[in-house]
């Protein structure tokens, strides 16, 4: 999230698309209803009638998969009807700045498409600069090439027809959204979206986010109360474990993970710090080197040292052209490539799409150590459908872990708030932390590298003393995550002494005297206490319930990312009535001559881009400094399917053509034709099927809890009146419903909450099923898990899975 | 004076919270159940659940509204078991909290009578042969704490204090929500302790929602 779960309270206008908050989010609802006590309006836009969705003032179906043809009718009416806030836009987005001639799209592909590799040249997509490599405006946004003009030429395709005939939502529906939505583009209006997996598990997930940024972009809605784009997180961590890096290209903090080319640390560091030219752009990651190095100090202590490059060589690094996501793992697995596997905390023989190839892939392993608090799916896979035990020769290890209310440690919130939490009873029986586990399990592997080994350096050197009187200490890791002065550092005068913890990330230094697990976290555990512990219950001076005294939000207690696009110029409020920041300033004939900024802790410092007389300021900063150019991006040139959202089909889709372009589906997305078998417009599998989670389930856990049990036992389709009808289903019986994968028997649920769709003049059904369940607790025969449906095809830049959008038929059992 | 709820169906969103916490803190084992095609489950009260979500589908005016309604004990003024019962050792009405309370000494009543006298249907026999229901987590509220339900509900849904603070809550709410439901009505708000506040007609939400001509009334 770039705001917060309290703040959706001070919007206008709530859009839910791609989410489900009143069911998997439960709480936000507290914070969704004080925002309509106050007048604001919810819309839901979702193929199903969700619990969200009887809640909202506007619902509107959509087909699934059809999202950025939805969002780019928004833009392409917020372009004609002028009804973007033009400061913003002009001001602290790319809108303004000139793309090179290089740039193109036709026929559904950029500029730079390479068939062959099915890659594109990005340095097609380029802006012109001037000579310090500082883009060219026009400011006047009226160029052919600016951002702005290439935005609206882009979208020109997306009319409500087309959009309506694409998405299946009616063009009524369609009208009452964006009408309603881009009232928040007013100054003292507010916007928020808030999305989960609905727009990431689709093979154009990342362009799903980038659509709406664009939209919140041009209605000057990032920074402010009440708007930004915020991602609900699916469990309480799954923020943190991704700021820790979790993600297979990643090092904590976002930092990448070295590719084998990247040779050395300056290398490394050169390759990936970000540079600008321009004094006006505070360009955060400039400073990359400085974190990398903390980061490795933490990994090796005294071991990393400036003439060995800190260690960098123990780090492992990826090959140049490889992705090592979660699919190209399971694939590797499956071709004999990965001999061992740890399912820490994972049950992927439920939650994995095509999972019937993936527990295939299990039975390659040599071994497999399950980490859970119950058995699984996973654990168990020799003896579920289909497996003989006795050929299967995994050799299967399951560790206990005890649940998170048995243990003391920190959680973030998907408002990125870092929290505390004390231990409750102990672990029972054998259980144990996973914290625990991890220790002993490094531990372990330090003794047997001792004697020696193929390249022990990593092991042996690698700094892991986070214990106290032999038991795992959470507090140690929090404070190595935070950081300390290695030396004496003196930074502006002021000298910090060797061994205390570093009270803010802009201290961190590259040359070995910092440390820092994740320089995001730095501020988080310091000489002042463990912050994410704190209980405050005061608001801020701005009222707008960011409580910056309870828990700790990374980065340093910021509550409000961007922050500084919620001021003008000249620092004053865009909406006083609910202000984020505001700066105080000393003035002296038309000229700032300091002064401060309150509210939120400001984005980057500094002063407002304009003195009070209008003229620029030197000392002025943009406002989006995690970008190299200081602005919003409605031009991405970074992303590797193009620096704009183009909408594309699903990999299986009800229909042979996409009515957008003659591309029909994402030219970079990639799926394993071994493992997958895709049905587009297939008669065999005419229905649309998505998948979700219920809020009466959390993941595939709660399967071994009896409440929850009793409240959703089993597997269920639901399907409209319509088609149940159409197959002679009535509600409550045994069904089966079956892809080109797979075959799936579960309980028909006839309903209302599905209705028929018109897809290019042609009548389609919807349906869904929840992905909660699986084969080991069985209520009426061969329940099972949906992933035996659902195909395995990737996104191009964030290589998620399209778990969304899949053909399919059902009939009675 | 006693103590009252406030339910408003308006902010409900079927998240079940309520109904499971209610599970945890009366420490009642989970139902075996299936899917009969439906998210309601378990499909009614038993003497093992005393809270639970009614979930029902409704088209009105040709638009689609899931209506939810977290069905539980009215604790009523003058509880018709409890006048039914005239057996203050089976069922009690607390002086302070104004919970009715089944003791086991309901064990003695005839089921059937003290089921059939109730207008919203609530109480049911267990196998023990006790009759059961909501406790107003009397228990709780004794020491100062609010029911389990209310306190996990993130909507604020539910709501429990002084019995008049809720009536006024209840008559605010109502004001303010009928100028997007018109018929928005608060249900026996005189003659219960727990005041719903639906949307629409009460026998959209669950046939014993309201009182009224839900069933003859069983009279002594």
């Amino acid at each position: 999230m770039t705001n917060h779960w309290i703040d959706l309270r001070n919007s206008d206008c709530i859009l839910v698309m791609g989410a489900n908050p009143a069911e998997n989010h439960p709480i936000s609802f507290r914070y969704v209803n004080q925002a309509k006590d106050n007048g604001a309006k919810l819309i839901c836009v979702d193929p199903r009638i969700t619990r969200t969705a009887t809640s909202a003032d506007i619902y509107a179906p959509l087909r699934s998969g059809t999202d950025i043809a939805f969002l780019g009718g928004m833009i392409k009416y917020i372009l004609e009807n002028r009804l973007f806030q033009e400061d913003y836009v002009g001001n602290y987005t790319n809108a303004p700045f000139i793309v090179g001639e290089e740039y193109g799209f036709e026929d559904g592909l950029f500029s730079g498409y390479d068939p062959d590799e099915k890659h594109y040249d990005k340095s097609r997509w380029a802006f012109e600069t001037d000579d310090q490599g500082i883009p060219e405006r026009d400011p006047t946004m009226q160029h052919k090439r600016c951002v702005l003009s290439l935005l609206r030429d882009h979208f020109a395709r997306y009319d409500l027809k087309t959009v309506s005939m694409i998405t299946g939502t009616s063009q009524e529906s369609l009208m009452a959204v964006y009408e309603t939505f881009t009232l928040t583009g007013a100054a003292s209006k507010a916007g928020t979206v808030l999305y989960a997996m609905g727009w990431t598990q689709h093979t154009t997930g990342v362009q799903n986010i980038r659509a709406m940024s664009i939209i919140q972009l041009l209605l000057g809605n990032m920074g402010l109360a009440g708007g930004g784009i915020n991602a609900l997180r699916g469990e309480n961590n799954v923020q943190g474990s991704t700021d820790h890096a979790l993600l297979w290209g990643n090092w904590p903090g976002y930092l990448k993970v070295p590719r084998d080319s990247d040779h050395s640390l300056p290398a490394y560091n050169e390759k990936y710090a970000s540079k600008n030219n321009d004094p006006l752009s505070v360009n955060w990651w400039q400073h990359y080197g400085k974190y990398s190095v903390s980061f490795l100090k933490s990994m090796f202590g005294a071991k990393a040292t400036s003439e060995n490059d800190f260690g960098y060589a123990w780090m492992p690094k990826c090959k140049d052209d490889r992705s090592y996501a979660w699919w190209q793992s399971f694939k590797s697995m499956y071709h004999d490539g990965i001999r061992g596997f740890f399912a820490w905390g994972m049950n992927p023989a439920v939650s994995c799409g095509n999972v019937s190839k993936i527990r295939e892939a299990l039975t390659k392993l040599d071994w497999m150590v399950h980490v859970n608090i119950f058995a699984t799916e996973t654990s168990d896979f020799w003896k579920g459908p289909n497996m003989k035990p006795e050929d299967i020769k995994t050799e299967v290890f399951s560790l206990p872990a005890c649940t998170w209310v048995e243990k003391e440690g920190s959680i973030t919130n998907s408002g990125r708030w870092m929290q505390w939490r004390y231990m409750g009873p102990r672990p029972r029986g054998q259980s144990r932390s996973d914290g625990h586990i991890m220790m002993e399990l490094g531990s372990r592997l330090k003794a047997l590298y001792a004697g020696g080994g193929v390249f022990p350096e990593p092991i042996r050197n690698l700094k892991w003393d986070y214990t106290t009187n032999g038991e795992f200490d959470p507090h140690k890791v929090a404070k190595e995550i935070n950081g300390y002065f290695l030396e004496d550092v003196t930074v502006d005068g002021r000298t910090y002494r060797k061994g205390t913890l570093v009270p803010s990330f802009v201290l961190l230094q590259d040359d070995g005297s910092t440390s820092s697990g994740n320089w995001l976290y730095c501020a988080s555990y310091t000489e002042a206490g463990n912050q994410a512990a704190r209980q405050g219950q005061e608001d801020a001076p701005n009222k707008i319930g960011n409580y910056p005294e309870f828990a700790w939000a990374w980065p340093l207690n910021r509550r409000i990312i961007y922050n500084r696009a919620s001021v003008d110029l000249r620092g004053k409020p865009i909406n006083p009535e609910k202000w984020v920041v505001r700066f105080e300033g000393e003035e002296k004939s038309g000229k700032y001559t300091g002064g401060q900024w309150v509210g939120d802790v400001i984005d980057g410092g500094g002063l407002p881009l304009h003195h009070p007389d209008g003229s620029l300021n030197r000392d002025g900063r943009y406002p989006f400094i995690m970008r190299a150019h200081g602005v919003g991006q409605i031009f991405g040139p970074g992303l590797n399917d193009g620096p704009l959202p183009e909408h594309y089909e699903p990999l299986e889709s009800p229909i042979a053509k996409n009515y957008m372009s003659p591309q029909r589906r994402n030219p970079l997305m990639r799926y394993s034709a071994l493992l997958d078998k895709p049905a587009t417009a297939d008669p065999r599998f005419p229905i649309i099927c998505t998948t979700y989670r219920l809020t009466e389930h959390w993941m595939t856990v709660t399967q071994a809890v009896p409440w929850n049990r009793e409240i959703q036992p089993q597997v269920f389709v639901e399907l409209s009146h319509e088609l149940a009808a159409e197959k002679m289903i009535s509600n409550g019986e045994r069904v089966v419903v079956e892809s080109s994968r797979g075959q799936l028997e579960c309980v028909a649920l006839v309903t209302h909450r599905f209705q028929l769709m018109q897809i290019v003049g042609k009548t389609v059904h919807h349906i869904g099923i929840p992905w909660h369940f699986g084969w080991r607790r069985q209520t009426s025969g061969n329940d099972e898990s949906v992933n035996v449906l659902v195909a395995f095809a990737i996104d191009p830049s964030a290589e998620i899975p399209e778990y969304k959008a899949f053909m399919v038929n059902v009939h009675k059992k | 004076m006693s103590n009252g709820f406030f339910i408003d169906v308006t902010r409900c969103i079927a998240c079940k919270a309520c109904q499971i916490a209610c599970k945890q803190w009366n420490n009642l084992p989970a139902e075996q159940t299936t899917n009969v095609g439906s998210y309601q489950n378990p499909p009614d009260f038993s003497a093992v659940t005393y809270k639970l979500v009614r979930m029902t589908e409704s088209i009105v005016d040709g638009k689609f509204y899931g209506l939810y309604f977290p069905d539980q004990c009215r604790h009523c003024l003058l509880p018709p078991c409890l006048l039914w019962a005239q057996d203050s050792d089976a069922i009690y009405q607390d002086k302070d909290t104004g919970a009715v309370v089944y003791t086991s000494e309901t064990q003695k009543l005839k089921a059937e009578d003290i089921i059939g006298v109730c207008p919203y249907d609530v109480p049911r026999r267990g196998k023990d042969g006790l009759l059961a229901k909501c406790t107003m987590c009397n228990d709780r509220v004794k020491r100062g704490m609010e029911p389990a339900c209310v306190k996990t509900c993130p909507t604020d849904a539910l709501n429990f204090g002084k019995l008049e603070e809720m009536q006024a809550l209840a008559s605010e709410r109502l004001e303010k929500i009928k100028s997007i439901y018109p018929d928005a009505q608060l249900l026996d708000a005189d003659d219960v302790r727990v005041i719903f506040l639906t949307a629409f007609a009460p026998q959209k939400y669950h046939r014993y929602a309201a009182a009224f001509d839900a069933r003859p009334r069983k009279t002594r």
